[in-house]
């Protein structure tokens, strides 16, 4: 079994009166695919955001590597490697490829960027991806397709020499031969020893590359368990009803939110 | 992560086309018309237009391109010129900034108040007056430090030493207080729109009004702050560089400019990035550099339509302007702060998601726009040698922001550069002289400025319209 590289425990949080996330734990391995999974509205993208530095949780505990440490705001989240591809991606669409690759953390000194070195490694990234749409890393985000987003969203993960990917959603809105791709993408991540956290609605997907998956229902972990102990069918129901046989909360019928 | 470089670069010549390859003049070219026709419009609208606008003028009316009109407008439309260069740093994060006007206007009455009361600014404003205006600058410097905007914390220390201590009556010093009030200005704006998340229309209408009622203040109703027996500040607008002064300035400008481009352009093929074509980039150089030789020369020729007085040399204000230019496009092309200027701009949440103060960086771009129009002011005043209690009222706003947008810059952030500025209010300078040669009364005026800016907005709203359709 790999090593812990995040772990979240008890984790609550409220957007004012509404208790979205109640005691949540999550454990992302180094070198594996975690999947997340839960119905629209579970909290999934909230959990995220928590973690990126995006929201503040309300109470609970991250261990990184073992040690507690606190997000207080995403640089926080990017000082400890953690990088986050949103559902919504977080582009700027005036600015070109290689300058949102780099956004926040720009090359050179603050008086003089360093553009030709940001350049340069960004296009390497990209081809190690073999990224064969894009004509140019100077091309504006707002002249790119939404697949060609998502990759160089996700080339920033690895540009950025991440230990822990999170990825919300990150084939939702492409093609079969992209989503192909996408998903390579993520198993090659974690063969790198990195640790990735997939959010996805599509079962094969998630079945497709994921080492084991965490199930979220109505701001509850109802389940984390490896991908190969469960079935398509289970992880359904955990989705919908919150438990499966023995697997799930205990009376999900009590929750109320 | 060199040995991984050289493994990729082989293999991302297939991946991308023009990326890796060097591109011939004619390719460039075509890439230029394709980003053209996708609504990738930069200025060349505006530049179209300055060049029309020249040719009908020049074969309207005979004075128009005479040497002295020239050398007039340059000075005339400059102070609008400047404010507009200030402004498009708040218009790139898509907020506006209704005030920098009176802003403008107050930091010079504060100028000329210093100078013609010989420092007594206790004496100029009355005693509850002069301690409300130093409170306020106490103010500014607080919000600054809030903001940690340190710059505003000094300037607007700096404003309050510069008023309390009285010291005598010297242009350098005036100016140096103008600028500095315009910095405490833009403190109170800034903080007022980033920190408090007021809307910038509505915080700087309110500003508008209360700066317009201050300068009525300071000056007095009906009353005038002369100004241009100072020979300093007069000189500001109206005075020139000596001949050689204006050929300094030539080597200075068009070598500086020569030795940044062909030095970038150089440096990005020796690291095997993909740039433009020797010959275009060539080509370039030579055009701006003959372009400033000529208008070198022919502003070196005597002007003067009186036998007795000799006028040569280049206006003052060419070399202010290119400074601030010079200043301006590299501070948003080349340093992190401009990168993320853009980027609040673009998408605010992705920038928040960086890691980016978004809340500085909104602040700090009021702080530049109201410095900025302090110089304009400091310009304007000197150009009609006074300061009158309408100072950097009236159109005086809507022009610069106008000069912007005509030049190309975009009223819903993100999209514009400090050259956009200068284009598009040497496009207005050259309306408002133009007209007035024809002796067209100031109604015409009004009408041909608004349909040009009308003109401006609708380019700029299909070339967006164009580029959102072509995206996909
Ligand atoms: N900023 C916010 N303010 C208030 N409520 C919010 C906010 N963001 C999310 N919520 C609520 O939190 C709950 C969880 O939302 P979240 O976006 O995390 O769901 P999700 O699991 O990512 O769903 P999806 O699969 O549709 O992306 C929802 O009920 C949503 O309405
Ligand atoms: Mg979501």
């Amino acid at each position: 079994m790999n090593e812990p590289v995040l772990e979240i425990r008890g984790l609550n949080k409220s957007f004012g009166p509404v208790h979205v996330l109640h005691d949540v734990d999550l454990t992302v391995r180094a070198g594996e695919v975690t999947a997340l999974v839960g119905d629209n509205g579970a909290g999934k993208s909230t959990l995220i955001k928590c973690v990126a530095g995006i929201y503040a949780s309300d109470t609970g505990r991250v261990l990184f590597q073992g040690e507690p440490v606190h997000i207080r705001g995403p640089h926080d989240a990017a000082a400890l490697s953690i990088e986050v591809v949103y559902q919504d991606l977080a582009l700027a669409d005036n600015l070109d490829v290689v300058q949102n690759m780099f956004l926040g953390r720009e090359r050179g000194s603050r008086w003089l960027l360093d553009e030709a070195s940001m350049e340069q490694a960004a296009r390497e990234t990209l081809a190690s991806l073999s990224v064969r749409t894009v004509t140019s890393v100077r091309t504006p985000v707002s002249a790119l397709s939404g697949g060609q987003r998502q990759t160089v969203a996700i080339a920033k993960a690895v540009l950025w020499k991440s230990k822990v990917v999170l990825l919300d959603e990150p084939t939702a809105a492409l093609g079969v031969a992209q989503t192909r791709q996408v998903l390579d993408l993520v198993r090659r991540l974690a063969e790198q020893g990195i640790g990735v956290v997939l959010i996805s609605h599509n079962m094969a997907n998630v079945f497709d590359v994921a080492d084991r998956i965490s199930v979220l229902y109505l701001g509850r972990m109802a389940a984390e368990v490896p991908a190969k102990d469960v079935t398509h069918g289970q992880v359904v129901e955990l989705i919908t009803a919150g438990r499966s046989g023995e697997l799930g909360l205990a009376r999900p019928e009590s929750v109320v939110l | 992560m060199a040995q991984s470089s050289t493994a990729s670069k082989d293999a991302a010549v297939p991946d991308f086309g023009i990326d890796t390859v060097p591109m011939t003049t004619p390719e460039a070219l075509r890439d230029y018309l394709a980003r053209l026709r996708a609504g990738q419009l930069g200025s060349l609208p505006a530049l179209l237009g300055l060049v029309a606008l020249v040719v009908l003028f020049a074969s309207l009316s005979d004075v128009f391109l005479s040497l002295n009109n020239v050398a007039n407008l340059l000075a005339q439309g400059a102070g609008q010129t400047m404010i507009a260069m200030g402004i498009v740093f708040v218009l790139l994060v898509g907020e506006i900034d209704l005030s920098a006007g009176t802003a403008s206007g107050a930091a010079g009455a504060v100028l000329a108040m210093h100078y013609v009361e010989n420092g007594n600014l206790l004496g100029g404003m009355g005693s509850t007056v002069f301690i409300l205006f130093i409170s306020v600058l106490a103010v500014a410097a607080l919000l600054a430090g809030l903001l940690r905007i340190w710059a505003g914390v000094a300037m607007s220390v700096l404003a309050i030493v510069l008023a309390a201590s009285g010291i005598a009556a010297n242009p350098w010093i005036e100016m140096l207080l103008a600028l500095c009030v315009g910095t405490a200005i833009g403190c109170i704006t800034g903080f007022l729109v980033a920190k408090i998340g007021m809307p910038s229309f509505v915080v700087t209408l309110g500003l508008f009004l209360a700066w317009q009622g201050v300068i009525l203040q300071f000056i007095g109703e009906g009353g005038v702050l002369g100004i241009s027996s100072s020979p300093v500040l007069n000189n500001v607008a109206n005075g020139n560089l000596s001949p050689l002064g204006s050929w300094l300035l030539f080597v200075l400008a068009a070598g500086g400019f020569a030795a940044a481009t062909l030095g970038r352009h150089f440096s990005r093929r020796r690291r095997g990035l993909v740039t433009q074509p020797t010959p275009l980039v060539l080509s370039k150089v030579g055009g701006i550099t003959a372009l400033g030789l000529a208008a070198t020369v022919l502003l070196t020729i005597n002007r003067s339509s009186n036998e007795s007085v000799v006028v040569t040399g280049v206006p003052y204000v060419v070399p202010i302007i290119l400074v601030l230019l010079t200043i301006g496009t590299y501070v948003l092309n080349r340093t992190s702060y401009g990168r993320h200027i853009y980027a609040v701009g673009g998408n605010r949440e992705a920038a928040r998601r960086a890691g980016i103060n978004v809340v500085k960086i909104r602040a700090s771009v009021f702080v530049v726009c109201s410095s900025v129009a302090a110089l304009g002011a400091i310009v304007y005043s000197s150009k009609v040698g006074s300061v009158d209690p309408q100072a950097g009222g009236l159109n005086t706003l809507l022009f610069a922001v106008g000069a912007a947008v005509i030049g190309g810059a975009s009223l819903f952030g993100g999209r514009g550069r400090v050259f956009d500025a200068v284009i598009g209010g040497t496009v207005l300078a050259i309306i408002a002289n133009g007209l007035g040669l024809l002796k067209q009364p100031a109604a015409v005026v009004a009408v041909v400025t608004g349909l040009v800016l009308l003109l401006a907005a609708t380019v700029d709203a299909l070339s967006r319209q164009r580029a959102s359709t072509s995206a996909r």
